[in-house]
């Protein structure tokens, strides 16, 4: 007999897993160039 | 090609376009995702868990298109010596690894309530796996020769032999027998309902112009990090 699952759960998971991984993504690779790009500013100052 | 090559340039173009393409991804990709959520109709066959696929299907186009864009980059490296190409691969090695975690993740959350199972060793979902150990390995060798300082040739080889996976991805649920459906779209055709197609293609744009945005930002991330390595290392020499 096949088992049925509430698929909600499963559906929520995904969408969670998704919009998360992909909002750290955005954020940390604006963050990282920002950085960089002060860290070259800086030296160009020195 | 060549024209492209100035880092100078290359930095008035991306500086406007990297909010533009990430702002605009994520305006898109949140409609889109809302849209699956909350308004597409549930699938005859597969009910409530076809909104997954919102989300799945473009996190594995964005897999697959990262590991294309490095082989690209990466022939442009080794055959024209562009030397922006090298940076292009390398930008897109971390997107395409997280996409290809989240299209591996998504469907193991997909396949639980209609396949009944999280994970078979079949051939889609195995050399889907293998791309992901493929990332891996192109960023820790990318990684290794920045900080050695090996040839940048090394990673672009290895970035262009495992574009051989790519077409093994697509055609896999082709060649073998397989739990994974074959392709509902393809060029100019497609065996999907106007409700989910739209909302797919949606949702495969916006997660497009977000993954276009990273790359660039991690483009000049390391950019910014070789020029800055150059000017202290200029500096220290003069003094």
């Amino acid at each position: 007999m096949r088992e049925v699952l509430d698929p909600w759960p499963f559906v929520i998971a995904a969408y969670a897993l998704g919009i998360g991984a992909t909002l750290v993504l955005v954020a940390w690779s604006w963050w990282a160039m920002r950085a960089a790009e002060r860290r070259r500013e800086e030296a160009r100052k020195r | 090609m060549h024209a492209f090559a100035n880092p100078a340039r290359f930095l008035r173009i991306a500086r406007p376009l990297t909010p533009v393409l990430l702002l605009s991804g994520l305006a898109i990709a949140a409609a889109a995702l809302a849209y699956g959520l909350f308004w597409a109709p549930a699938e005859r066959l597969q009910g409530q868990t076809v909104r997954i696929l919102f989300i799945h299907v473009p996190t594995a186009w964005l897999g697959m298109a990262g590991w294309t864009a490095i082989a690209v980059a990466s022939l442009v490296e080794l055959v024209w010596r562009h030397p922006l190409a090298a940076l292009a691969a390398r930008g897109s090695a971390l997107p395409g690894a997280v996409f290809c975690a989240l299209c591996l993740a998504t469907g193991s959350l997909w396949g639980r309530p209609a396949w009944g199972t999280y994970w078979v060793w079949d051939g889609r979902l195995t050399s889907m796996l293998v791309l992901l150990f493929l990332y891996f390995g192109y960023i820790a060798l990318a990684g290794a020769v920045q900080r050695e300082g090996g040839s940048s040739r090394i990673p672009a080889i290895f970035g262009l032999v495992g574009a051989i996976n790519i077409p093994i991805i697509h055609y896999s649920v082709i060649w073998w027998n397989s739990l994974h459906q074959p392709p509902s779209l393809g060029w100019g055709t497609s065996h999907m309902a106007a409700p989910f197609l739209w909302g797919l293609l949606a949702s495969t744009l916006g997660f497009t112009l977000i993954f276009a945005g990273v790359v660039l930002a991690r483009m000049r991330a390391l950019l910014a990090d070789i020029q800055a390595e150059a000017r202290l290392r200029r500096k220290a020499l003069e003094s």
